[in-house]
């Protein structure tokens, strides 16, 4: 309710041609648009570009905005599409949903299956090798760029598909009706899509805090 | 294997729903049946909260802020689509 009337009078503010009401909007979503445009574009240049043409774009469609969903996901549904077009322009890929469902459709284990006991044997499905805690690690480090650089470069190296469900969820904090209607696909494929990415970035930092760990100990002799 | 096995859920299992799980979409008996397993098994209590964790941190990545240039350059054109407009 609340959200609803703080949306109306940001609409009314563009609309009566506020400046700073229109500062504030670039301010706040730029960085978050330029990222997810990032996922479909080559190059960080393009992606800049694509976020400049969508908010020409945002301009030119404010009067004819319905309020049929939030302006957050109209503006950024402007700039999904223009990204896959120029995308598309750029390397020649094949369509961004069917690209979404082929992703989907593969199988792709959230742990590597011989960490698990394996069918047929006692206690089967169990863990063999178990993850170990994160809890002895400080706020401090858990929180430190290199922690967070882990996370950058494993989301950067997922698929297009997760790439943009994860970056919409956990990093911009869109809900999963929001991210669907911005990438206009099923729910069912958001969320195997979100779990595909969460489960490969928390394996990074597994391998991350497991390998520090191992060199952190001392050597025995 | 008995029937009451093959309904549980084992750990293999569990880390393949806990998305469905965190997202609430999970039908009510895999929910109870991953709750159940949940308190019986420590090593996916922890398996979970490096889930947790993960969204956690993902949610910390900080947007470089929009370059100088391009911001003046937006608020340019809108000054001009207002005037446009008026």
């Amino acid at each position: 309710m609340g959200e609803r009337t703080e949306e109306a009078s940001l609409l009314e503010a563009l609309r009566a041609g506020d400046e700073q009401a229109f500062a504030r909007l670039v301010d706040e979503l730029s960085g978050p648009m330029r990222r997810l445009a990032r996922t479909f574009v080559p190059s960080s240049a393009v992606a800049e570009d694509v976020v400049q043409e969508t908010w020409l774009a945002v301009l030119e469609g404010l009067e004819r905005f319905e309020g049929r969903s939030s302006l957050k996901t109209w503006i950024f549904r402007i700039l999904t599409n223009r990204a896959i077009t120029r995308g598309q322009r750029e390397r020649r890929s094949i369509p961004f949903s069917s690209l979404l469902d082929a992703e989907a459709g593969q199988a792709e284990p959230a742990v590597d299956p011989s960490r698990f006991r394996p069918p047929g044997s006692r206690w089967a499905g169990g863990w063999l090798e178990p993850p170990r805690s994160w809890d002895p690690i400080p706020e401090d480090r858990l929180l430190s760029k290199e922690t967070l650089a882990v996370i950058s470069s494993a989301i950067d190296q997922l698929p297009p598909g997760q790439r943009s469900v994860i970056t919409l969820r956990d990093i911009e904090g869109f809900g999963s009706q929001e991210a669907c209607n911005v990438l206009e696909v099923s729910e069912t494929n958001q969320r195997v899509l979100l779990h595909r990415a969460r489960s490969r970035v928390r394996r990074a930092l597994e391998r991350y805090f497991d390998d520090a760990d191992e060199s952190a100990r001392p050597e025995r002799g | 294997m008995t029937k009451d096995e093959s309904s549980a859920m084992d750990c293999h299992q569990l880390v393949e729903a806990i998305t469905d799980y965190l997202e609430g979409a999970l039908p009510a008996e895999e929910r109870a049946s991953l709750d159940e397993h949940l308190t019986v098994c420590p090593d996916c209590r922890t398996y979970l909260e490096q889930m947790r964790q993960t969204i956690r941190l993902a949610g910390r990545l900080t947007e470089e802020s929009i370059p100088a240039a391009g911001r003046d350059e937006l608020l340019a054109v809108f000054r001009t689509w207002r005037a446009r407009r008026s």
